[in-house]
């Protein structure tokens, strides 16, 4: 672990907006610099993906970003951040990835250049080294198609490079339909943090090649995974939320490389590093219901420096194409976290106090995201000499908040609930803080056709 | 005499050693096998499902009274297929060309396995010719097709136009489900049934196949 301080230490300095190591774009957006941008995310209609289908999805990618802009023109916006997070084939062939980040960069650019309107392009190649199992985390050649994806996508325009990498996923998956404690933490933060090392590096060196920004990485197919699982009852809200803090040292991971931010918007691990690292943050709440629901639709907003919408379909609405309705929507709610910040600190901590309180007594996993709770985590993680202890001390500490909400009445959940608090205690207390010790205890445990210890360094 | 209810509770509580055991005796004791695996393990895994819909379980449980199950049944499945007894349905599960999402496709597989289906789980990224080959293999009624991506939901319409031209569409019943999809996609590409969650897809095929 790099990092043995915070860099945000008190509660009240962990806000949306600021952050102390803001991040300036290619066309002036400075990120974490005293206003809250819309980061607009989108994607294809029903529609495949093919030669034959090649020219509708250039015009609805540029249709996406043309409409968006002029809107948020109409709306005197200060600028917004759009994410072009490809879809599958656009990283297997990055020839169509790569063209479509010109194609929206283009737009980008002409509107800046004819009205002086700023807006940048965040490009997200996918991981595709899923599409082999096992995955061959190092030695797929599929990584040559991610990598050329970032490096000429990034000479194409894509300034904010951020992925949701997956490592460890073939092993967590499983364990997390058996709520394993340890088999997920084993996931997460010990073949996750391998992992992040060593595509973080590559994208660091691409990034100091190209001029492109390193925004982060996120633990979308993690801990978000758990999120819906538990609001639709298939698994207990306190794991999903103990879970969520276990995703934190390993995202971190990223910074630790030469991330400079700002993170990716599903990643609610995000105030997390914020408060660590200091670098902006992307968050999506309310907003991206969209896409998935969530129990966190006030508080991811708490300290977000980008607010967006994860993904929303280019369809038509009564008013208007998604796209341009939830830029709109994203809009208005960062010209509320703006006029805050113009009437100066107190109204800002007014405001957060109002997105924190209308949600962290509903749900643990909001509770664990209250700004108060990511200081007193993040504050445990970094006592952590390994990432695996890091990772412990914050769990323990996460549960700890949780059961005193409940003791005092400040959070309500169910009885069954309240029996896996002292199981998941129980089996985080259980694991060796050395990573070797842990390593074997847990190898005979797992299933060998399902992953490749070498292809973790293992 | 074996008592059928207290096999149902080895599965209900996941005590896989103790159903197993008790399946034995019940066997040894000349029980004809489709009563054990009906009033003793799938009554005991109804109870489960029961308890899931109610909010009373999470997966976890499920999953181990699911295994508890799977246990109970070594001993029995060779006198089952002796007698004549078929698994109440063969199902084919897969996530569907170009996608990688598979956590909800598992879990429609745990469920209909739980609920006594037998299930040839494909995986991810599956082609069609992949489908039919499995069906025709294992002589499966049922196909469940996943997607997560809207992008990808268009390969479910051709799988469906490849299982008609292979001819496979008239003796199978095909369930779909993922986040972009719906009812009405479902009726449009042809698609006996579309499911929401894991335990309406078990409903479905169910009420499609038994």
């Amino acid at each position: 672990m790099k990092f043995n301080n915070l860099t945000i230490t008190e509660r009240e300095k962990l806000v949306f907006g600021s952050s102390p190591k803001p991040v300036k774009t290619k066309r002036g957006l400075t990120i974490g610099d005293g206003l809250v941008y819309p980061e607009l995310n989108f994607t294809l209609p029903p529609m495949g993906i093919n030669e034959t289908t090649l020219p509708d999805i250039r015009k609805e990618y540029k249709q996406i970003v043309t409409k968006a802009i002029e809107r948020a023109i109409q709306l005197e916006s200060n600028g917004v951040v759009f994410e072009f997070e490809t879809l599958l084939e656009m990283t297997l062939k990055p020839e169509i990835g790569i063209e479509l980040t010109k194609i929206m960069n283009d737009v980008c650019e002409h509107y800046f250049q004819t009205k002086g309107f700023r807006s940048e392009l965040r490009l997200t190649p996918n991981d595709i080294r899923d599409y082999e199992r096992p995955p061959k985390m190092r030695t797929s050649s599929y990584l040559d198609n991610m990598f050329e994806l970032f490096e000429r996508g990034a000479e194409q325009g894509g300034d904010l490079l951020s992925i949701e990498t997956t490592g460890g996923k073939e092993i967590f998956d499983d364990a997390l339909m058996m709520c394993d404690t340890k088999t997920v933490m084993f996931a997460l933060n010990v073949l996750g943090v391998r992992d992040m090392k060593f595509v973080w590096r590559k994208i660091v060196d691409i990034a100091q090649k190209t001029g492109a920004i390193v925004g982060g990485d996120t633990a979308c197919g993690f801990a978000n995974t758990a999120m819906v699982l538990a609001d639709k009852g298939y698994i207990p809200k306190v794991f999903a939320s103990i879970v969520r803090i276990m995703t934190v040292v390993r995202t971190l991971v990223a910074i630790e490389e030469g991330a400079t931010g700002p993170d990716k918007d599903c990643g609610y691990e995000g105030p997390f590093l914020k408060a660590i690292t200091g670098t902006p943050i992307s968050m999506e709440g309310k907003t991206a219901a969209c896409a998935h629901l969530s129990p966190v639709g006030n508080v991811a907003a708490a300290c977000a420096d980008l607010w967006s919408n994860e993904s929303i379909q280019n369809v038509k609405l009564l008013g208007g194409m998604a796209p341009t309705v939830y830029l709109e929507q994203l809009e208005y709610d960062t010209r509320l976290f703006n006029q805050a910040i113009l009437h100066g600190d107190e109204m800002v901590l007014n405001l957060q106090k109002l997105l924190v309180e209308s949600d962290i007594h509903h749900d643990p996993q909001a509770l664990v995201l209250a700004p108060a709770n990511v200081i007193s985590i993040s504050k445990e993680i970094v006592k952590g000499s390994s990432y695996l202890e890091a990772s412990k001390l914050g769990c323990l500490k996460g549960l700890e908040i949780i059961d005193e909400a409940i003791q005092t009445g400040a959070l309500k959940i169910k009885d069954q609930e309240k029996n896996w608090l002292s199981r998941i205690r129980e089996e985080i207390q259980s694991i060796p803080e050395k990573e070797d010790e842990f390593i074997a205890n847990i190898l005979p445990t797992l299933d060998e056709s399902k992953w490749i210890p070498k292809e973790y360094g293992l | 005499m074996t008592s059928m209810q207290e096999l149902s509770q080895y599965v209900i509580s996941g005590n896989a050693s103790k159903a197993e055991e008790l399946t034995k005796t019940a066997l040894e004791e000349g029980m004809k096998p489709f009563i054990i695996l009906n009033d003793g393990l799938i009554s005991g895994m109804d109870v489960v499902g029961e308890r899931f819909k109610n909010g009373e379980y999470y997966v976890p449980e499920m999953l181990i009274a699911a295994r508890a199950m799977k246990t109970a049944l070594k001993p029995l499945q060779p006198k089952l297929v002796a007698t004549g007894v078929e698994p109440i349905g063969k199902c084919v599960v897969g996530t569907v060309k170009g996608d990688l999402h598979d956590i909800g496709k598992n879990l429609v597989a745990m469920m209909m396995e739980g609920a006594g289906f037998e299930v040839v789980d494909l995986g991810v990224d599956v082609p069609p010719e992949k489908f039919i080959e499995a069906v025709k293999e294992n002589n499966a009624q049922l196909i469940g097709m996943s997607a997560l991506l809207t992008t990808t939901m268009v390969n479910m319409e051709t799988a469906i136009k490849a299982f008609e031209a292979d001819g496979i569409r008239q003796s199978v019943k095909v369930i779909i489900g993922g986040a972009p999809l719906t009812h009405k996609y479902a009726k449009d590409i042809g698609a006996d049934g579309y499911a929401e969650d894991a335990t309406t897809a078990m409903e479905i095929a169910k009420e499609l196949i038994v």
